[in-house]
């Protein structure tokens, strides 16, 4: 014990660093601030730095060439010892990275964090959250495999819409002519080293703001932030009923930060690592690509905005967006700190975090794409078929071989592009399914080039025999007398 | 009387100073420039380096007529996929250098070869001979057999490249990923009102 002391006391003679570490970690905060709601940044941090450790492991072993990396990863998963522990635990990382900087955004931004004196730690903030996006996409594309390479290819049709320098740019991301090798080196380069450590320096930067402005007080209702005043009222709130950094405020970081490496080893351990998924072979073309989860919900908002505005809201959107998160500390920089008195921010948080969670859940399943392989794999429900006449039967061929069930769901199974039509009769009449298959509509394409007049017959009888017993199929009111005919009453008779 | 003398003083001062150059100061302003010459000389080679990919010179290079073989593999009245090695490679592309594209042929001299990539983002979309229709696994575009856009986000009809016809053979004029900024040479002209084309 008291050679380690000796030992210490020797270095610090030198270093002179001792004094420095004790006063950082002994600096008072605000009492208010050893909270649970505190421990976000730190954990970010944590797992940054365990990414790192994992990041560097990786790239003892994996091969930034397009024409190997996909088989370095399979070495990794399946030969070299630990190798699909770490991939696991790199991948997890970054979704636990994701996961803690955005909650993190969010906890500042509605605890007015943001307020004088910090808004340039926020600013700062705002670069460090869009690094962590840069490093989760280019990380995607790392993993080259199927879905790496059609990322890419939606990366270069995103970039190919700037008008003017669309093409330079998209020569610019892709280093060459087409998504290849020099890609791939490109993109290990931002990773491995130019996000990384511009990282390093945002991060330093943002801590060092943290220790000279102080961790940002719990907002009580009423206590205003005006630039006149906040800075003694803080050092007053500090010195007068602070703690120490260390360890009153520091031990639920350290807790929490332990249960987060914990959960990420655990997810890590069970879950295993991130695909790769089939090889980065753009001849291979059966490929569904879906990005990594964080940015499905970018996925389902590409399949679901205005064609006539993508193009705009692609390129200005985010360029809003950023400007809004850049701007919005000098615009609203003083001022209520409470969320109890700033609804706005309350509601825009709930807004913003259920429309990405609603659409991150579309793009889980996403309803606007075709089943590829339904047709051959999905049957008509049989109860569909029985007691149906032969032309109906006939029609249920036809609806099957031409691929109806991959936009068409029947009996909850088959694509959802289109509406399920389990009750279709009851909303269109013949006559207008004769001319909704034939000439499209909306999202259906035409089928009349490609159904013969027997097809289109046989098919649109099956059409018309579904509906639901005890339901009448769609009437066209111009055709049917205000009295009942025979006919009619016998129709609703016979269900 | 004493400030216009003052001003007079400074004024003197000022006219005096530039005779009065130590040489430290002239290490130091030498010093700044030498370095801002070496870091322009520096800097230059570098940026050209990273944005080499860009220039318009190589750009225009990098298109060339590449053959997918005979036309006897492609039966008329039907669309079948063909690859092609993109000509202008690395060693270490692998797979990565071999292109898809959907070829089409209408009669004996007529054929369309359509991209692989939907105009939307890029995806590759799939034929379905049954159905008629080209169809996108990502965000459910769909397009004619003629490669016209049928329904979904596309914003155009599928990218074509430019076509001929040599001694049996198939030959296509292509080199880069398709966009809607740059599409394959033969759209390049109906599209040049709303994008640049190179």
């Amino acid at each position: 014990m008291r050679l380690i002391r000796n030992l210490a006391a020797w270095f610090d003679h030198r270093l002179k660093l001792g004094q420095t570490i004790k006063e950082t970690m002994a600096h008072p905060v605000p009492r208010s601030t050893a909270s649970w709601a505190y421990v976000f940044g730190s954990a970010s941090l944590t797992v940054m730095m365990l990414q790192f450790v994992t990041g560097i492991c990786l790239a003892f072993v994996y091969v930034p060439t397009a024409d190997q990396a996909w088989t370095s990863l399979q070495v990794l998963n399946h030969q070299q010892a630990f190798g699909w522990f770490i991939r696991a635990l790199h991948g997890w990382g970054s979704n636990f990275m994701v996961a803690l900087v955005v909650i993190h955004l969010i906890q500042v931004f509605l605890f007015g964090a943001y307020k004088y004196p910090r808004e340039l730690t926020w600013i700062v903030g705002v670069f460090l959250l869009l690094m962590t996006l840069g490093m989760a996409f280019t990380g995607q594309v790392l993993r080259f495999d199927q879905d790496a390479y059609w990322g890419l290819g939606i990366g270069a049709s995103i970039t190919g819409r700037m008008p003017l320098i669309g093409t330079p740019l998209v020569r610019l991301m892709l280093g060459g002519p087409i998504i290849a090798g020099e890609t791939l080196s490109r993109f290990t380069a931002i990773h491995v080293f130019i996000i990384p450590g511009m990282l390093i320096a945002f991060v330093g930067v943002h801590l060092l703001m943290v220790l000279k402005l102080g961790v940002n007080e719990w907002p009580m209702p009423g206590r205003i932030v005006k630039r006149e005043t906040y800075l003694k009222e803080y050092h007053d709130l500090t010195h007068k009923d602070g703690v120490p950094f260390v360890p009153d405020a520091f031990r639920k970081d350290l807790v929490f930060s332990g249960l987060i490496i914990l959960a990420l080893v655990a997810c890590a351990a069970i879950f295993g690592p991130f695909g790769p998924k089939g090889q980065p072979d753009p001849t291979v073309v059966q490929a569904v690509p879906r990005p990594d989860y964080f940015f499905l919900w970018a996925f389902a908002a590409l399949a679901l905005l205005p064609p006539q505005m993508e193009t705009f809201l692609l390129i200005v959107g985010p360029v809003i967006a950023i400007g809004f998160l850049i701007a919005m500390p000098l615009i609203f920089g003083t001022g209520e700190k409470s969320w109890r008195r700033r609804p706005v921010a309350v509601l825009s948080v709930l807004l913003i975090v259920t429309s990405l969670a609603a659409f991150t859940e579309l793009g889980t399943y996403a309803p606007w794409s075709p089943v590829m392989d339904a047709w051959s794999s999905v049957p008509i429900p049989p109860k569909l078929l029985a007691g149906r006449t032969a032309l109906e039967r006939q029609g249920a061929l036809v609806f099957q071989s031409k691929q109806c069930l991959n936009c068409h769901a029947l009996g909850g199974a088959g694509g959802q592009r289109g509406p399920a039509l389990d009750a279709v009769a009851t909303r269109l009449t013949g006559d207008q399914l004769i001319r909704q298959v034939l000439q499209g509509r909306g999202n259906m394409p035409a089928y009349g080039n490609n159904l013969s007049p027997a097809e289109t017959t046989a098919l649109v009888a099956f059409l018309e025999s579904l509906h639901p017993p005890g339901q009448k199929p769609a009437q066209d009111a111009s055709l049917v007398s205000a009295v009942p005919t025979s006919h009619n009453t016998a129709d609703t008779a016979e269900h | 009387m004493t400030e216009p003398n003052q001003g007079d003083g400074i004024l003197a001062q000022g006219l005096a100073a530039p005779k009065k150059i130590s040489r430290r100061q002239m290490l130091m302003t030498l010093g700044i420039a030498l370095n801002a010459v070496a870091g322009v000389l520096f800097a230059v080679p570098v940026i050209g380096y990273i944005f080499g990919p860009a220039k318009r010179k190589e750009m225009k290079k990098e298109q060339a007529w590449i053959t997918l073989g005979t036309l006897a593999q492609f039966p008329e009245g039907e669309t079948r996929l063909a690859t092609y090695r993109n000509p202008f490679v690395r060693p270490w592309d692998g797979d990565t250098g071999n292109i898809p594209c959907w070829v089409r042929r209408i009669s004996a001299d007529k054929v369309q070869v359509f991209a692989i990539n939907c105009t939307h983002l890029g995806c590759p979309v799939r034929w379905f001979p049954q159905s008629g229709l080209f169809m996108c696994p990502c965000h459910g575009g769909a397009y004619y057999a003629d490669g016209a856009r049928a329904s979904g986000p596309p914003p155009r009809g599928l990218f074509e490249y430019e076509y001929k016809i040599k001694e049996g053979q198939l030959w296509i004029n292509a080199g880069h990923v398709p966009t809607l900024a740059q599409p394959p040479s033969q759209a390049c002209a109906d599209q040049s009102k709303r994008f640049a084309c190179v």
